[in-house]
């Protein structure tokens, strides 16, 4: 079966100007006075969820909470999503996309596969599938930069392309045979976590943190944000937007090309289409750690939280009897949550408005270019 | 449903079943006295929502958790939804958890879940694979010899080509398979092509693959009919092709003339057949092969048998079966299904 | 239909703003003030872009053909139309929501919904009129538009957002409904399954009708006023508000229109097909879009035409065909998809910007 394809979208473009009515910084008003605004923080609400999904997943199974299930359902398994909604992370904060991201992962296991059955060191093999990630990354950037073409658009066709060339790389073979050193980093423990990280985990928290750090401690960071949120600002700043954004793109495939790796050492399976069913889970978990599809707004933090709610709800439903055919739609539901919730008091406001029979504006899904109009 | 089930048996007529048959579950095998009962067993086909694997595993169709339910232990299907180790691996590591004494598997992967259920095995949890083998288990439970698969679909074209003489049938035919990598599909391609050999006039001209995805074996049909226009027949090895292809045959232009056969479901075949699409296709009965896999599952986990090739039990109303070479156990030859018979079944 | 543009919601539409690397003209002034000699211009560069999918479709078929003579046998082509026509229905609806800049992901999962709940009828109804089970489909489709549409408007969430969540939901609700199970071709009646199949020489019936569909879509866009509406949403949503367009209605009843659509090829699409389980129109949100964004139309909203989208779909159901019957591996296929979503989006970017220069320079021409 084919994978879940996917395309969330976003703009190529700016955050809309300030307008008369709302300022730029603030996407996400509250009604309440400012004393209780800490409470709505988006993180505060995760860290509360995800205590929630824990006491769920504590009450229905003994096994929950052992370092075994903590270790191979909830690590083991969702270790490439976590690291690839980091580079996802720093995307949507500028303003973009990349929903080629998991078919870079496919590339990146199709080429270990291929070029290790052809017998090449692992580390060249490593080191050539992490280029060919910066690779698809530089052609994504360049297309959406130097182009100026939407990112929503030019991912989605990047997103074929690069399934496609794995697909070619590897033809119906699938690669099996790996090096035993390199299978158990898949899917072993950590050194000294006591059994309970795995090592996707471990560089996950590592690059987490070093993500957060890049992202709210540098200028490389805070330009990304400026970016997001108005990017003409940004430029008369002296932000180089161009640069800022093909770098976000040239992460994005590297660490695509990290989770296929990772991908390929823990099912030691190489196959043409691995893991590109990943693209919306990446996308929604980004978007559940309250990342504004707009840019401009969201903490790496956020995303972590949401990783670790997602994870764990995913694992504690799968150890109770819940239909499994309905996960999906936990994560459905959880990403409407995501952006309701935060605007609750108004949108019953609007509802009310909007029943009343008046019309209200409305938004748009997407930044945009000023097109050229058949007015 | 049982009757159909018993109803099936009776017609294959398969040897090693016929005599057992009607022994059912209150059989004085000494094995069954010792089998434990309420053995958390999951069973856990390649994806849920798929039909083939819906009656391979219910209690309404006869399938294995019937047959779990019968030698009392608890018995539940689960999978992912989509037909990948990513999708499935997670369920089964969440069963291992659960503590399963016992997981019935088709693999998605022939290795993907290897460190997984061989991790399970060195627990003691019983692996038994069905419907798709992966190199990491205790027994496999096979539908079908791939031999005989392979050599009934191309007796069956040769059939509806030329059906006074199939051997001197002539003319070119293709294979609608499901995806490029599918072992099974290749395996039963493979010894097809062998058999070829015996039918000199037929000419295999091309494989196409639909991916066992409805509209892409649609298209894939199609474009075999606009390259080959002297095409004289099909064979699809795979449910979703079998039907694809019916659908696209299914007009006056091709109806008779370009024949089809392969592996499909009564129900999804019966309207082709009656209207002469095509006349005959082939399949195990897949509530038989969970049924089975279900019983040889619950005797490896009690330790009423063990895995080795010679080894033999009763299962139900299916009668007595002997693991063979590989550690596998087969279910019998494959059925065929005609107009005269097709409307007897339900699944 | 009197707008009362909201004082304290976020403002999330996107302003007007010349774009880096653009040079666009002075995007930021309603297209009213262009002259009529520029918008005479624009209208001929728009339809000629039609003819450029046209010219490309026309250039791969006879390269097709002239590598395997029996591509334009009667029979391939109707092969071709009765693969377009579902894609090309799900193109004309998205087309509707893309020109408010917004965007429909979840119609390959109303699709599935409405295929199985709607081909199903035949076996839960005795002798239900096929024209109540087109109805059925189309309700349940509208009733997932409105539930899009409703969201989207209401909460002023991003579509792109809430599609990618009721995408997700649809879908499990269709699987969950489904089960194992699956509608099969012998509890559907016979003059249902030949719908897709009965033609005019190599033209299946049903391509005439979504032709004509399409057409009568086109018209209402582009002659009416809540056709022009959308536009005017897409090309510039504050000027729109501004201009006393009431937005919210606009895009919840793009919403409408789009899951109605969807709705209609799901039941097109049981009867095409006669064997239906819970994977129906998996994964088509991405070829509809490739289609709609091939087929020239913004997909920031505000320009481009549903007999573009249209022709796009066409375009990529040839291509596939044309892939299959020449015999190309079909390793090559996504490949070939994939280049050509970027080489149409490119060459889209490009047409775009010597549009802009064009208009200003006629605009300055004009001025002086």
């Amino acid at each position: 079966m084919q994978p879940e394809a996917a395309l969330p979208a976003v703009g190529a473009t700016p955050r809309p100007p300030a307008t008369l009515t709302q300022s730029p910084r603030e996407p996400r008003p509250t009604s309440l006075s400012g004393k209780f605004r800490w409470a709505l923080h988006w993180e505060s609400a995760l860290v509360v969820a995800l205590v929630l999904t824990v006491a769920l997943g504590a009450a229905t199974s003994a096994e929950f909470l052992t370092v075994s299930n903590i270790f191979s359902n909830v690590c083991l398994l969702y270790g490439e999503l976590a690291i690839m909604a980091l580079p996802t992370t720093l995307i949507i904060l500028s303003g973009e996309i990349d929903l080629s991201i998991a078919s870079t992962l496919a590339l990146s296991s199709s080429l270990v596969g291929y070029l290790s059955s052809n017998h090449w060191p692992m580390p060249l093999v490593i080191i050539v599938a992490l280029a060919a990630g910066i690779a698809c990354g530089l052609l994504n950037g360049l297309l959406v930069t130097r182009l100026n073409l939407p990112s929503l658009a030019v991912t989605i066709g990047t997103m074929t392309l690069y399934e496609g060339i794995s697909e070619i790389i590897l033809g119906p073979a699938i690669i099996t045979s790996f090096p035993a050193a390199y299978t158990a980093i898949g899917v072993k423990a950590f050194p000294a976590t006591g059994g309970l990280l795995s090592y996707s985990a471990v560089l996950f928290i590592v690059l987490a943190v070093v993500f957060g750090v890049v992202l709210h401690a540098t200028p490389f960071g805070r330009s990304v944000v400026a970016i997001g949120w108005n990017k003409q600002a940004a430029q008369f700043a002296g932000i180089r937007v161009k640069r800022v954004k093909t770098a976000l793109y040239m992460l994005s495939g590297l660490m695509g090309a990290l989770a296929g790796i990772l991908y390929t050492f823990r099912l030691s399976t190489a196959e043409a289409d691995n893991g590109t069913t990943l693209i919306l889970p990446v996308i929604a978990v980004v978007l559940l750690g309250g990342v504004s599809i707009f840019g401009g707004k969201g903490t790496i933090l956020g995303v972590v939280l949401a990783v670790l709610v997602y994870c764990s709800l995913q694992s504690a439903l799968l150890l109770t009897n819940f239909n499994s055919n309905a996960l999906e739609i936990v994560t459905g539901a959880l990403l409407l949550l995501s952006v309701l919730i935060p605007n609750a008091g108004e949108i019953a406001a609007r509802a009310r408005r909007f029943a009343g029979g008046h019309g209200t504006s409305a938004p748009s899904a997407k930044g945009g270019r000023p097109p050229a109009s058949a007015q | 449903m049982k009757s159909t089930s018993s109803k099936w048996r009776a017609l294959v007529g398969a040897a090693v079943a016929l005599a057992m048959a009607s022994v059912g579950t209150a059989s004085p095998a000494i094995a069954a006295t010792t089998l434990k009962k309420g053995l958390k067993v999951f069973v856990v086909p390649k994806n849920l929502g798929n039909s083939y694997f819906t009656t391979a595993d219910s209690v309404k169709t006869g399938g294995a958790l019937l047959a779990l339910k019968q030698l009392g232990e608890v018995g539940q299907e689960t999978s992912g939804t989509t037909d990948t180790p990513a999708s499935q691996l997670p369920v089964i590591q969440a069963d291992i958890t659960k503590g399963a004494n016992a997981l019935i598997i088709s693999g998605t992967d022939p290795n993907a879940l290897c460190p997984t259920l061989n991790a399970a095995m060195k627990k003691g949890v019983t692996v038994v694979t069905y419907d798709s083998d992966t190199n990491c288990r205790d027994l496999f439970v096979n539908q079908a010899s791939p031999q005989g698969l392979g050599n009934i679909e191309v007796q069956m074209i040769a059939k509806e080509i030329n059906p006074k003489q199939p051997t001197a049938a002539a003319g070119q035919i293709a294979i609608v398979s499901a995806s490029i990598s599918d072992t099974n599909q290749n395996t039963w391609i493979k010894y097809m092509k062998q058999e070829l050999t015996n039918y000199p006039h037929l000419k295999l001209v091309k494989v196409v693959y639909g991916n066992d995805d409805t509209a892409t074996s649609v298209q894939v049909t199609q474009g075999l009919l606009s390259s080959y226009p002297n095409l004289k027949g099909i064979i699809s090895p795979t449910t979703v092709g079998i039907a694809a292809a019916a659908s696209v045959l299914d007009t006056p232009k091709y109806r008779g003339k370009v024949r089809l056969t392969g592996l499909g479901t009564p129900n999804e075949m019966k309207k082709y057949v009656a209207d002469g699409t095509l006349s005959e296709f082939a399949l195990w009965n897949p509530a038989d092969l969970g049924y089975l896999a279900a019983y040889a599952a619950v005797e490896l986990a009690s330790h009423a048998i063990t895995n080795a090739p010679g080894q033999s039990f009763v299962a139900g109303k299916l009668g007595r079966y002997k693991v063979g070479a590989d550690h596998t156990i087969l279910l019998g030859p494959p059925f065929v299904f005609t107009k005269a018979n097709i409307n007897k079944f339900n699944f | 239909m009197s707008p009362a543009p909201s004082a304290t919601g976020p403002v999330q539409g996107r302003g007007p703003q010349p774009v880096e690397g653009h040079g666009a003209g002075n995007p930021g002034q309603p297209s009213s003030t262009l002259t009529w000699s520029s918008r005479r211009l624009l209208d001929a560069i728009l339809r000629v872009r039609e003819v450029g999918i046209v010219a490309v479709l026309v250039v791969f078929v006879a390269v097709a053909t002239s590598v395997q003579p029996r591509f334009i046998d009667p029979q391939n082509i109707k092969f071709v139309f009765s693969n377009a026509i579902i894609y090309a229905l799900l193109a004309l609806g998205e087309t509707v929501v893309v020109l408010s800049r917004n965007v429909d992901l979840s119609v390959g999962s109303v699709l599935g919904l409405s295929a199985y709940l709607s081909s199903d009828l035949f076996s839960q109804v005795h002798h239900i009129p096929i024209v109540a089970v087109f109805l059925a489909g189309l309700a349940i489709g509208l009733a997932c538009g409105a539930v899009n549409g409703a969201v989207v408007a209401v909460a002023r969430v991003p579509s792109l957002v809430v599609t990618l969540a009721t995408l997700y939901i649809y879908r499990a609700i269709d699987v969950l409904i489904v089960g194992g199970g699956m509608v099969v071709a012998s509890t559907l009646p016979g003059a249902f399954l030949s719908i897709p199949t009965s033609s005019l020489g190599p033209i299946p019936y049903l391509a005439i009708a979504v032709a004509g569909t399409v057409a009568v879509g086109a018209y209402v866009l582009a002659s009416f006023r809540p056709g022009r509406e959308l536009y005017a949403i897409g090309s510039n949503p504050d000027a729109a508000r501004l201009a006393g367009i009431p937005m919210g209605k606009r895009i919840f009843w793009s919403f409408v229109v789009s899951g109605g659509i969807a709705g209609l090829a799901g039941v097109l699409w049981a009867a095409t097909y006669g064997t239906i389980d819970s994977t129906a129109g998996l994964n088509y949100e991405l070829t509809v879009v490739a289609a709609v964004v091939v087929g020239g139309v913004n997909i920031f909203g505000g320009s481009g035409t549903v007999v573009g989208a249209a022709l796009g779909a066409l375009l990529l159901a040839t291509i596939n065909q044309a892939l299959y019957v020449l015999g190309i591996s079909s390793f090559w296929d996504p490949a070939i998809d994939g280049a050509l979503i970027v080489l149409a989006i490119s060459l889209d970017h490009w047409i775009t910007l010597r549009l802009t220069r064009a208009l200003r320079k006629g605009a300055v021409q004009h001025a002086t």
